[in-house]
């Protein structure tokens, strides 16, 4: 039995830009970024924000107006689609209708100039390797969302690509099967050690399967880095407001002594790590759940006012009151007995607030 | 990247079109003679060395024509890319100079010297006298031009153009090329003919005095008592009929999709009719009912004791003709359009208080107005264009596309005239042709996109409701009665005179006899029947295939120049048949395409003349096919040339079905273009009945009419039940919320053939 491999490879942008129409308009602009091999990188942000087609200019379906890209080192900015060695899972997953589950998995390894006999054992144990022996007579047709989207998977790994592309894989899926289906992918790319693009515009999705995000917003790159500095240190407001919710303040920086900034919030100063910024006017971002509702007048807090309380289950929604507008904040504790027009005060802790630009 | 092969020696493509090419200079005869294009006889005639059948290389050899040698160096260069990659500068560059040398240096040269040594007398003062001529060009010419055409495209694609695929850089040339010497350069050789006088020199005075004569221009049916100018005759005809075709396809419409009528299947097989019937047999119908000794007149003058007159030829009998004609090419237009109003806007119309009167008229009919006016457009164009119908009922009625016919064919034989004439007519029917385009196109209200909306089209109100049926009952049953008049009409022994029943139209026209060597097609039509048969069949394919090509670089490629190639592969439905008809007379009766009085230039017309209709139905259902998959099958490393064969192709079946059998149905029903290119030996079935309606024997032209109707019938209706066999589905169950999509523009749907050739 044939087994499937990887021959993960990096994936390198080198300021490449792509430009629409006569009128030039950027839907990538100038944007660098590195993929290494074996790693899981998602592009994250809203429509429009030049993440499909990134994509598609690591597969060869659109072509850099400018700029080079580079696969496992190589310069492969002019070659098509059919030369890279880049496979891909379309959104639609794109199953040939009129052709067997076996047939589309066999279709690209009949163009690799395999003998016939090992095309059968890859295309087995690449449905044996997403769970669907035994289905490679069905048409597309008569297969469930979630298997379509096996199919697809196992049609682009049985090909052993040097880089595997996911464009938005889940988003026709239904929300259970979504995270089971994610949870596959995941599984399958870290056995394997696959380097895996993958766009989505669901947050959550990408803190969940990413090693690295790459944020997109505006044809350029919004802020690169692992989940957790994403969500816990957000470069930019943009950033703090698409992955996950955040409060924003305007702030003062009163000093800075080498990392560590002193912050000037209203009544309250805080020591922050200073991330380059100097004294001056600044901006401050805060996660709902890293603000904690303390006892009015509490030294060092916030005063503010609760506004609505809403229950939902696992924790509370608060909107507090304060100078600065209006606050939202999570807390975990349902059973505090907080009531609308109740004094507060909000404190923040050490690793809460962060500033950000702009 | 994906492995690739080291380069050794020349690159495949390469040597497959640098064989093809020598192939042509070296092994086929050059020229082509009716006996060396259609049959191997030339291999006895002296071949490889006579003059008349010998190849390129022979000739040139013997020190004939020299001019041909350097065709034979230029085909050699290309194996100075030994051992270079496609990728290298230097190959391309290479390639798209030899191509475009080659391809243009042929061309030159065969339209330098003619048949009677140069063309052009500045080059016999440039040259000197030549003492040598040349014929068209044969398979010889034809493969080395070809070649140059695809070394030129390799090398393009070499550059990186269109993303370096061969394939598809390969296909627009070609139908670039095919498009420019078949469409274009007869119509501009047409244009310069206009300008040519009597004596045979170019003036623009003479063109204008013709082009602004008072025969096209004149107002004597308003000023005094005389026929006004032929155009304003086809001007006033079209946009009658564009009017009344409209309002009686809009009627057939409403009946089908707002009246709960539950027949509607039943009426939408009317739109099979403008298909299947030759453009001339309604106005036989016509005579047969009206004129002089016609049914319905006798039973008038009888009845009330008047003349029977010869009212009908003229404008009224046209006007009935072509309504009957085109009234289902409307009626298809616009049931797509007003089946295309999402029904949940006249549902919000009327949950807002709008009464069923009011939703239609404030709703439902501003969002067919574009509809409305695409269906006007299209009925003004047909009418433009018809031939048949004039040509057997205008009587002093003249219009343009007669007076074309009768410039060339009468006495006069006037080539500038018609081209003269040709010119107006393309004028206003290319009028038309952009304002739909470009007037319309801009204008499509689509009402819904995404997720198909389910929701049921609101009746009409009960008035209108009967208006409706009452309009439409009429028409059907004047329909019927008219098929009726056609079929019965082919027994009657001579119709008006003596009316008993006969089989003797069939018997002259498709006896069959059998001989000691089998069967005898003794019957007169036969001939032209089986000619027409063969044309139609070699024609259905390659329409199809250039179609489905166009279409596929429509729809699924991107590069520079698409807009204007779209609309020159388009153009041709916009250019009336007469006008091709003349242009091909003008074009292709010397060398170096020298195909007059040869099947090749029916076949060519019907391939230009029908092309449109293949590449809408590729059109209409490429779109339905997710974009994805292609682009799954590139990132699956097949390329474009195996991504077309192997997605595309299979899941465009059905319509590739649907091109074949409307382009053989329109080739088998057409007769504007052809009955200028049939000659003795390739008469067709259209022009074998206007030949025997000349010679007034109805009988056997209606007799001739039925059977092509019927055989054509039996085609489409083949065609129906294979086509539903076909039907598989086209995407996963879950991925069909694109083609929902709905507009009330019905350009989207497969339209078939519209009327059988005007």
């Amino acid at each position: 039995m044939a087994e499937i491999k990887s021959n993960a490879a990096s994936v390198e942008f080198r300021n490449v830009s792509k430009f629409y129409g006569k009128s030039k308009v950027a839907a990538v602009n100038d944007v660098s970024l590195n993929v290494e091999a074996g790693k899981l990188v998602t592009l994250l942000g809203p429509s429009g924000c030049g993440k499909t087609t990134t994509l598609r200019m690591i597969a060869g379906l659109e072509m850099a107006s400018s700029g080079k890209i580079l696969i496992g080192g190589a310069d492969v900015t002019s070659l098509p689609a059919t030369d890279r060695d880049v496979s891909m899972v379309f959104q639609s997953y794109a199953l040939f209708p009129h052709m067997s589950v076996m047939e589309n998995v066999q279709y690209g390894l009949r163009f690799s100039g395999f003998p016939k006999k090992e095309i059968a054992e890859r295309a087995n144990a690449g449905l044996e390797l997403v769970g669907l022996t035994g289905y490679g007579d069905r048409l597309p047709s008569q297969l469930s969302g979630g298997q379509q989207q096996r199919v697809a998977v196992a049609r682009a790994l049985v090909l052993e690509p040097q880089v595997l592309l996911f464009d938005e894989p889940l988003s026709n899926l239904d929300a259970k099967l979504r995270r089971r289906v994610r949870e596959e992918i995941r599984e399958i790319q870290q056995k394997l050690g696959l380097t895996v693009v993958y766009v989505t515009h669901d947050q959550e999705e990408a803190l969940a399967v990413s090693d690295r995000i790459i944020v997109m917003n505006n044809a350029v790159i919004a802020q690169d880095g692992t989940p957790r500095e994403l969500y816990d240190a957000p470069a930019s407001a943009f950033v703090a407001d698409f992955i996950g919710e955040a409060n924003m303040f305007d702030c003062e920086v009163v000093s800075v002594d080498g990392d560590v900034a002193t912050v000037r919030l209203g009544p309250v100063t805080l020591k922050l790590p200073a991330r380059g910024h100097g004294p001056g006017a600044a901006r401050l971002a805060a996660r709902p759940n890293r603000i904690d509702i303390a006892a009015a007048e509490t030294p060092g807090t916030l005063p503010g006012t609760i506004e609505k309380a809403t229950y939902v289950g696992s924790h509370l929604e608060f909107v507090v009151g304060t100078e600065f507008g209006e606050v939202f904040v999570v807390s975990p504790d349902v059973d505090s007995g907080l009531r609308p027009g109740q004094p507060v005060g909000l404190a923040f802790p050490a690793r809460g607030p962060v500033l950000i630009k702009g | 990247m994906r492995q690739h092969r080291e380069v050794r020696g020349l690159h495949p493509t390469v040597i497959l079109w640098v064989a093809v090419g020598l192939v042509g200079f070296a092994v086929l005869p050059w020229y082509g003679t009716d006996s060396n294009f259609f049959t191997l006889s030339w291999l006895l005639d002296g071949y490889p060395l006579d003059g008349d059948v010998a190849p390129a290389l022979f000739l040139a050899l013997q020190g004939e024509k020299p001019w041909l040698a350097p065709v034979g160096v230029l085909l050699l260069l290309p194996f100075l890319l030994w051992n270079r990659p496609k990728t290298d500068p230097f190959f391309g560059r290479l390639l798209i100079a030899v191509g475009a040398i080659g391809f243009a240096y042929l061309m030159l040269q065969g339209f330098a010297i003619g048949l009677r040594g140069w063309r052009f007398e500045w080059l016999a003062s440039l040259f000197g006298e030549l003492g040598d001529r040349q014929f068209g060009m044969g398979y010889g010419a034809m493969l080395s031009a070809g070649a140059f055409l695809f070394l030129f495209s390799l090398g393009l694609a070499g550059r990186g153009v269109v993303g370096g695929d061969v394939f598809v850089v390969s296909t627009i040339a070609f139908v670039i090329t095919v498009v420019a010497l078949f469409i274009f350069m007869p119509i501009l050789q047409m244009l310069a003919n206009a300008m040519i006088t009597q004596e045979g020199t170019y003036s623009l005075s003479s063109f204008a005095g013709k082009i602004f004569s008072d025969r096209l221009w004149g107002i004597g049916c308003v000023t005094q008592n005389i026929g006004c100018g032929v155009a304003w005759n086809s001007l006033f005809l079209a946009i009658l009929v564009g009017v009344l075709t409209t309002l009686l396809g809009l009627v057939f419409a409403l009946v089908v999709t707002r009246t709960g009528f539950r027949y509607g299947r039943v009426l939408r097989a009317l739109t099979v009719l403008p298909i299947i019937t030759p453009p001339f047999v309604i106005g036989l119908a016509i005579i047969l009912l009206f004129g002089l000794s016609g049914a319905v007149t006798q039973m008038f003058a009888e009845l009330f004791g008047v003349q029977a007159t010869r009212w009908v030829y003229g404008l009224p009998g046209l006007l009935i003709a072509q309504l009957l004609a085109f009234t289902p090419i409307a009626f298809l237009v616009l049931i797509g359009v007003v089946e295309g109003i999402s029904p949940s806007m006249e549902e919000a119309a009327q949950t807002l208080r709008a009464s069923r009167w009011q939703t239609f008229r404030t709703v439902s009919l501003p969002l067919m107005r574009p509809g409305l006016a695409n269906a006007f457009l299209l009925g003004f164009i047909e009418s433009m264009a018809d031939f048949g119908n004039p040509l057997v009922l205008g009587g002093n009625f003249d219009v343009l596309s007669t007076e074309i016919f009768f410039a060339i064919v009468g006495a006069q034989n006037d080539q500038a005239q018609a081209a003269v004439l040709a010119i107006v007519l393309l004028a206003f029917t290319l009028g038309a042709f952009y304002a739909q385009r470009f007037w319309l196109g801009q204008k499509s209200y689509t009402t819904v996109s995404g997720k198909g909306d389910s929701g049921v089209h609101p009746l009409l109100p009960a008035g209108l409701r009967y208006t409706v049926f009452a309009i439409a009952g009429f028409w059907v049953l004047f329909t019927v009665f008219v098929y009726a008049t056609i079929f019965y009409g082919s027994f009657v022994k001579l119709w008006g005179v003596d009316n008993s029943l006969t089989l003797v139209h069939y018997v002259k026209s498709f006896a069959i006899g059998w001989t000691e060597f089998g069967i005898h097609w003794k019957g007169a039509a036969w001939s032209s029947f089986w000619t027409t048969i063969t044309i139609a069949l070699v024609s259905a394919p390659l329409t199809a295939a250039i179609g489905l090509l166009t279409a596929y670089l429509l729809v699924r490629q991107d590069f520079a120049g698409k807009d204007a190639f779209e609309f020159g592969t388009m153009l041709s439905f916009a250019i009336p048949g007469t006008v091709i008809g003349v242009s091909y007379v003008i074009a292709f009766n010397v060398p170096p395409i020298e195909l007059t009085g040869t099947g090749v230039i029916l076949v060519l017309s019907f391939i230009f003349r029908n092309m449109p209709v293949g590449v809408r139905a590729g059109v209409a259902s490429m779109s339905q096919i997710d974009r994805s998959l292609d682009e799954s099958s590139l990132t699956l490393g097949a390329n474009s040339w195996q991504t077309f064969r192997k997605i595309v192709l299979p899941l465009l079946r059905p319509a590739i079905l649907a091109a074949l059998v409307y382009s053989f149905v329109r080739a088998m029903t057409a007769i504007s273009a052809i009955i200028f290119l049939v000659s003795a030996r390739y008469d067709m079935s259209t022009s074998y009945i206007i030949g025997r309606v000349e010679n007034n024997e109805y009988g056997i032209a209606i007799a001739y009419s039925a059977v092509l109707i019927a055989v054509m019938l039996a085609v489409i209706g083949l065609m129906q039940l294979a086509v539903g066999s076909l039907n598989i589905g086209r995407r996963g169950r879950d991925g069909g919320d694109l083609s929902q999509s709905r507009t009330n523009v019905g350009a989207a749907r497969p339209q078939p053939a519209f009327s059988g050739g005007g």
